[in-house]
């Protein structure tokens, strides 16, 4: 390479450098992209998937609309879901059917069964989540034939040792209930 | 023995000693503090913030974090070395301030050597690397004393030759003479006489002290802290202040040597001197933080193909100009 | 060099299994060094022994396993949907590459259909997501080569990727968000606005990161000459993705095997043909922005309808007896999944490949002779991600 070459090529070696440095520089006077935690907090988590809980009725805030069928349990790839149910009392299945709820997402055809074989709701008496193997996959939430999952917002979640993070259900249900008694 | 009967140099040399390990300490604390936000400004987050306001505290934290850390030795390595290396480090650092005039009348010692005592002082830091790399008994320490040695050796030889042409220029090694020598403003200092020999020094000393992008020797992705690895507590923190101290030192020595020293208009001459230092200070950090780290025989080859070959033109042309318009 | 082979095979030996068996074909004066798996710059936990003569690589050997996690085990042992969970976890990176590798493996056994509008969410979001490999990518290349500061930019680009597909996916890295048949959820339109803002966005940041990174005289010269692949040895080791596209061979499996929607799109494939570190980095810059046209192509064509087959299966059930193969191109790769079905609810057999495993075995060959800095610089150019390698 001819000496010129060699000195051109050095020369914007080091424009190259200085452009660098004014590209640090500027960004030196930008404002921070940091989010002072806990002090501020970011507003984008309505969308973060924070660990399941249950969804109430519309009729009864305490009641979930669970009805007791374990698919979420048996789809749970971790095993982290424990329903725990009694048999409807044969008093309650000669009675009048429950009206099967609506489900959240669209049933697939070779699942709808007839209505007069709608079956009758279990009654859940404990839901139990083992939050610290979950991988938030939302195979529960999706699958839920009644509904009664969803995610919550529960992201700040920390616990000092792993029984904090088996959570049940149906108690933060009956503190969620509560609270929007109180609020209204 | 009384008071009159001690000379004089010594009353002064032990004053500045004093004076200037306070300095030191004191710019140690505040330049990790000034390093670390302007890192964090520049990757736009905010660095330090919750120890004080603002994290002004962090320094001191830190210090005293690392002097509560148990100093161990690691297994197989030769402990009188492993515990020499961070004071050898650490120990020419007030020994090459005082040579340095802050002031009309703010200076340690009387010398007329200044440029030799601080250049050879220099040296000792890379005695102290080797040493600590080798005493390591860690592969990737070794490789980093290798590299250390090699990179200084390398880039004390156009720091001497830039450092050179500026004496000749001047006519002394003194360095109160060269202060003198330069006025106030920016086009009567030396680097406007001598800009390459300034930015030869400047380069030479960012790698004599192993700042980026020349800081293979501590190059933290591939060699996990090479030369540090093993030091814990009090032993990182005396490299580490010797390191800053090391940047202020060669920030020092070209504020006096090419940008003026303490001329400066209106204000006094000591706030000129320490702007100007802090001014190179801060773009030695922030280089730090905007370049990649140059692979190590591009660095060698930077050194010897480049700025060696550089520095002796600049000398020579320095030497006939100062033979041919009146000089040394 | 001479050989000096051990008397004894491993005895008086330093190390474990792996460095005493290297060790037997040591040179003289030469020494023996374990990159990782703990180390700043093997990109997960991924182990290098080498052998160093000074600042020069004599010999290497990558040593894998210390992220085995038994991922083809579990799915012998899944039902087909709860599989998607582990998808996320193979490649965090592209962790939609593989969950549309695993639907697409599934649908392709079963004939499941998937709606139009499904495809098109489908692309997007990977895209996406790829786009979001490629910056962190590009920020931890350069944390290796000690520039701090391009990984702070990145992830802010990604910070905004993240936001927007944290609205279908519910998640910001490890997503989980394709099923048989389509995908969890619907886009919105909000997410349709923050799309073509980040589309218009990002062009600005990439002149930045081009200012700052790839014309840095520094940079270019780590990279320029180090690791050079050509073709023949890029195709002898079976390397896909930017590194043999860095190499000049052409090959896309958007193009070559064309799945989804890909083929109604306009997209010119990145193609170098230096085959060295700066051609390989060169390859996935320009594919952050082939994907942020086909994002931009996608989103003005996205057709109505169902975001997931209302008759395609759920929870669990069984296909029909068979075999597929399926690949896609993910950020490092071709990601393939072979699928053996014995009708129960649990495949009989999945078979990952992962990109960055065949990228991986170029290494030995590429390190020998070089420094120290060129092994990671090369470590880093391959784009690894070693929890794929190990799955």
């Amino acid at each position: 390479m001819g000496l010129f070459a060699v000195f051109g090529a050095a020369l914007s070696g080091l424009k190259s450098m200085t452009v660098g440095l004014k590209v640090t520089g500027t960004n030196f006077f930008k404002p921070q992209e940091t989010v002072h935690y806990p002090r501020q907090e970011v507003d984008t988590l309505s969308t973060f998937r924070g660990h399941i809980e249950l969804v109430c009725t519309d009729e009864n805030k305490l009641a979930p609309r669970c009805v007791g069928c374990g698919l979420c349990a048996e789809l749970c790839p971790s095993n982290c879901i424990r329903v725990d149910t009694r048999e409807p009392s044969p008093a309650a299945c000669d009675t009048a059917r429950h009206p099967v709820p609506t489900p959240l997402i669209a049933v697939p055809k070779f699942r709808t069964t007839p209505p007069d074989l709608a079956p009758v709701a279990r009654e859940v008496t404990g839901y139990h989540l083992t939050y610290h193997t979950c991988s938030l996959c939302g195979l529960c939430v999706q699958n839920c034939p009644a509904g009664a999952i969803r995610f919550s917002s529960n992201v700040y979640f920390a616990g000092m040792s792993r029984g904090a993070f088996e959570i049940d259900l149906i108690a933060r249900l009956r503190v969620q209930a509560d609270k929007r008694g109180r609020e209204q | 023995m009384t008071l009159e009967s001690i000379p004089d140099e010594l009353i002064r040399l032990a004053v500045a000693l004093v004076a200037l390990m306070a300095f030191i300490a004191a710019n140690g604390i505040m330049l990790l503090y000034v390093e670390r936000k302007v890192a964090g400004h520049v990757q736009r987050r905010p660095g330090p913030f919750e120890v004080g306001p603002h994290g002004l505290f962090q320094a001191l934290a830190d210090a005293g974090k690392l002097v509560g850390k148990q100093l161990s030795t690691p297994a197989g390595a030769d402990p009188l070395l492993f515990w020499i290396a961070p004071l050898m480090a650490f120990m020419p650092v007030p020994l090459m301030f005082i040579a340095v005039p802050f002031g009309q009348n703010l200076w340690g010692l009387e010398t007329n050597l200044g440029i030799v005592l601080i250049l050879s002082f220099a040296g000792f830091n890379v005695l102290a690397l080797c040493l600590a790399g080798w005493a390591s008994n860690n592969k990737w320490s070794l490789l980093g004393a290798a590299r250390a040695v090699a990179q200084a050796v390398a880039y004390e030889i156009p720091l001497l030759l830039s450092v050179l042409a500026v004496a000749l220029m001047t006519g002394s090694l003194d360095l109160r003479v060269i202060v003198a020598h330069q006025g106030g403003w920016p086009w009567q200092w030396n680097v406007a006489v001598q800009p390459l020999a300034f930015f030869i020094y400047f380069v030479c000393s960012v790698a004599e002290t192993n700042r980026a992008p020349f800081d293979l020797p501590e190059a933290e992705s591939e060699l996990t802290a090479g030369v540090h690895t093993e030091y814990s507590g009090m032993g990182n923190g005396i490299i580490f202040l010797a390191e800053y101290a090391n940047m202020l030192v060669v920030s020092c020595v070209a504020t006096v040597l090419f940008l003026g020293g303490f001329n400066g208009p209106i204000l006094p001459g000591p706030w000129w001197f320490l702007a100007k230092m802090y001014l190179l200070v801060t773009l030695i950090i922030f280089m730090r933080w905007t370049y990649p780290r140059v692979r190590f025989d591009q660095l060698l080859n930077l050194s010897w193909r480049w700025l060696t070959p550089l520095a002796l033109a600049n000398l020579l042309l320095t030497a006939f100009f100062a033979k041919l318009w009146g000089g040394a | 060099m001479n050989f000096i082979p051990a008397a004894n095979p491993c005895s008086g030996l330093e190390g474990d299994f792996y460095a005493q068996r290297f060790a037997l074909e040591a040179h003289e004066d030469s020494l023996i060094l374990n990159m990782g798996p703990q180390h700043p710059s093997t990109h997960g936990v991924l182990r290098v022994i080498l052998e160093m003569d000074g600042e020069y690589i004599l010999r290497c050997e990558p040593v894998l396993g210390y992220i085995h996690r038994m991922h083809e085990a579990m799915g012998q042992n899944r039902a087909y949907v709860q599989y998607f969970a582990n998808m996320g976890r193979v490649d965090y990176l592209h962790a939609l590459a593989w969950n549309w590798a695993w639907a697409g493996a599934v649908e392709r056994l079963a004939g499941i259909e998937v709606p139009a509008r499904a495809q098109f969410i489908r692309v997007i979001c990977t895209e996406l997501n790829r786009i979001n490999s490629h910056l962190l990518w590009w920020g931890a290349y350069l944390l290796d080569l000690g520039a701090v500061t391009p990984i702070m930019y990145a992830f802010e680009d990604r910070e905004r990727i993240m936001d927007i597909l944290q609205e279908p996916t519910g998640s910001r890295l490890t997503y989980s968000s394709f099923r048989f048949g389509g995908v969890v959820a619907d886009i919105s339109s909000d997410f349709v606005r923050r799309a073509r803002a980040l589309i218009a966005r990002m062009p600005e940041r990439l002149a930045m990161y081009h200012e700052l990174v790839t014309g840095n005289a520094i940079l270019r010269g780590r990279l320029e000459d180090v690791g050079v692949v050509d073709q023949a040895m890029a195709r002898r080791y079976g390397a896909t993705g930017p590194v043999l596209r860095g190499s000049g061979v052409a090959y896309d499996v958007r193009r070559a095997e064309p799945y989804g929607v890909y083929d109604q799109f306009d997209f010119a494939i990145p193609v170098q043909d230096a085959g060295d570190s700066m051609a390989r980095y060169q390859v996935r810059m320009d594919e952050i922005e082939t994907s942020l046209a086909i994002i931009g192509q996608a989103l003005d064509g996205l057709p109505e309808g169902h975001f997931m087959n209302p008759d395609a299966p759920r929870g669990k059930w069984t296909p029909p007896v068979g075999e597929s193969y399926f690949a896609v191109e993910g950020a490092r790769g071709k990601i393939g999944i072979y699928l053996a079905s014995d009708g129960s609810d649990t495949p009989y057999r999945v078979k990952l490949r992962s990109p960055s495993l065949s990228n991986l075995s170029l290494f030995p060959e590429l390190a020998k002779g070089t420094l120290l800095s060129d092994a990671v610089a090369i470590l880093g150019s391959l784009d690894l991600v070693i929890p794929e390698i190990d799955r």
